[in-house]
């Protein structure tokens, strides 16, 4: 991927959790200029911790980057605080939404924008931007967050990041929790950000079918190592993330009355 | 049957009997509550913002007043002494987000509560440590004499009280309903984590926060050390704002404020009207009576934040 400029670089860096739990072992990525960057892998593999490295919310939860470096746009950022981050425009949306619950869906969304400098003016126009986004948003914006579906909470959580005017959204496992279609529709929302608002995204998701499909590059996450990468088509063809990772082995459909199921051994496991 | 009529007849009965009596207890009730709501409108700050409840808050109640008289003690004239105070408190709450809270980021809040018991004890200590202990009166000015309106007596002190409270109460809600920080406030009280992934500083926001109740634990120092004299039982009147805070609702500026209404004449009407009933001195323990029977069947209080669950 040299042809783009190359946004976010995560380089070899190690994380570890109250000064004892090693949870990335030397994870490196790169994510280019307007690319959508998928990190796939299981629970517990370190995407969630990479992501939070990127944000600096680690620190949050006794979390440390311990070696290695992270560079946006070239500068490093990994000793700066999240403030600072949401400030040279990379938002985080978590896992599992936290939106605020008692605050309505608009206040939600206006938090957002707390980092802005531009007048109101300016805010106004993006929380029309985000309603058009989002328009089933504008329908309940005076209704409580907390009482809203988990498909509108995802909304409120992307559509308050997108107040922040960020050139990059670190976007946590959005499918989780939602129905097929909601994820479909979230994905949708994703790719046209991507290109009509030029938003970066680096996501981590372990619905590797749909993650693959809406992503352009594509990182595999082990055991807090990276175990492949490449271009996103190629890895939905590749035999091991097809046995692995989206659940289909090789030509045929294995019948489960078979007796003997030969798994396939992972590759990079030496 | 003495009892059962000593309890719901004698008390009606004489209720009918002297009207204006009944409406100068309920107004000096009304107006006693109303100083309960300014101590425990600063609990309510602090716990919308953090979630956290400020043991600490009686000994901020208690600090600021000390340090006021002090200094007007040291021959500085009323506003220079307020305005050093209020800068203080600032610097107090400043001392406190980094000291205290920024270490407990995350934690549960049951550990930040036991943070601010520490916080009590070092205030109350700190505070005597440098002012003394003796009792002192401050004098702000305020009339004290009461005034005649149809025939009910009221003191002038309390109806300033009451104005003072009002008007903090406005501005608060303002602050927190109408602005970009108060916004932020709100949402970090919510979630922190959220909160910080927006972007959103938590320091400032705990500095101003704990600013603010600084600033309102000053006005409730100065008009009950004005009523009371300024000395360590200040602290203690913390306590009474709990059930006003149980009635109201942990998280609700109004609720403070109705919450310490309700309080306030309750306690007075009953200990005038039915102490007698149960041998005097009810107004000790109505209030947390009262309270007990809230936490039963309402636990969120009358204006209180509902806990959302989705299931």
């Amino acid at each position: 991927m040299s042809a783009a400029r190359v946004l976010l670089r995560v380089n070899n860096i190690e994380v570890i959790y109250d000064h004892v739990i090693l949870v990335l072992k030397g994870v490196s990525l790169e994510v280019p200029e307007e690319g959508i960057v998928a990190l796939l892998g299981a629970n517990g593999a370190g995407k969630t911790t990479t992501l939070k490295a990127v944000s600096n919310l680690l620190r949050l939860e006794r979390g440390e980057v311990t070696k290695g470096s992270v560079e946006f746009r070239g500068e490093r950022v990994d000793r700066l605080g999240p403030t600072d981050l949401v400030r040279r425009g990379v938002v985080q949306v978590m896992e599992g939404r936290h939106c605020f619950e008692h605050l309505t869906v608009e206040e939600n969304l206006l938090t957002g924008a707390y980092t802005r400098r531009g007048g109101r003016q300016a805010i106004t126009d993006d929380l029309e931007l985000v309603y058009g986004y989002f328009p089933c948003l504008k329908d309940r914006r005076r209704s409580q967050a907390g009482y809203t579906s988990g498909g509108e909470q995802q909304m409120i959580a992307l559509g308050r990041a997108l107040m922040a005017r960020p050139r990059m959204i670190l976007l946590d496992e959005p499918s989780m929790g939602l129905a097929p279609q909601l994820v479909e529709e979230i994905f949708e929302i994703v790719a046209r950000l991507n290109r009509d608002e030029n938003v970066t995204f680096l996501l981590a998701e372990q619905n590797t079918n749909v993650a693959l499909r809406y992503a352009t590059y594509g990182y595999i996450l082990e055991n807090g190592r990276v175990v492949m990468d490449g271009d996103a088509a190629a890895l939905a063809q590749n035999e091991d993330v097809k046995e692995f990772y989206l659940g289909m082995s090789g030509e045929h459909k294995k019948s489960f009355r078979d007796i003997k199921h030969y798994r396939r051994r992972k590759r990079w496991l030496a | 049957m003495e009892f059962l009529q000593a309890v719901f007849v004698d008390p009606f009965v004489s209720i009918y009997e002297y009207p204006l009596f009944f409406i100068e207890v309920l107004i000096g009730g009304l107006l006693t509550g109303v100083m309960y709501s300014l101590v425990a409108l600063g609990f309510v700050l602090i716990f919308k913002a953090s979630g956290v409840f400020n043991f600490a808050q009686g000994a901020m109640v208690l600090f600021a007043a000390l340090t006021l008289v002090g200094l007007m003690e040291y021959g500085l004239p009323l506003w220079a002494a307020l305005i050093i105070t209020v800068g203080i408190m600032v610097l107090l709450a400043l001392v406190i987000e980094r000291v205290v809270l920024r270490p407990l980021v995350n934690q549960e809040h049951i550990i930040l509560f036991m943070a601010t018991i520490g916080i009590t004890f070092f205030l109350d200590g700190f505070g005597q440590m440098i002012w003394g202990s003796d009792v002192k009166l401050l004098d702000v000015g305020i009339p004290q004499d009461p005034i005649e309106i149809k025939g009910v007596l009221i003191n002038k002190f309390d109806i300033w009280a009451a104005v003072i409270a009002g008007m903090l109460v406005m501005l608060l809600a303002v602050f927190f309903q109408r602005t970009r920080v108060g916004r932020a406030l709100r949402a970090v009280a919510d979630d922190h984590q959220a909160a910080m992934s927006v972007g959103i500083p938590l320091k400032t926001i705990w500095a101003i926060v704990w600013s603010v109740a600084g600033i309102v634990g000053l006005v409730a120092g100065i008009i009950w050390g004005s009523k009371l004299g300024v000395q360590f039982s200040l602290a203690l009147i913390a306590l009474k704002a709990l059930p006003v805070l149980i009635l109201g609702g942990f998280t609700s500026v109004p609720g403070a404020i109705i919450g310490g209404l309700i309080i306030g004449a309750g306690e007075k009407v009953a200990e005038v009207f039915w102490g007698s009933a149960f041998g005097g001195a009810i107004e000790d323990w109505f209030a947390y009576m009262l309270a007990l029977v809230f936490l039963v069947f309402r636990p969120q209080g009358l204006f209180g934040e509902k806990i959302i669950e989705r299931v």
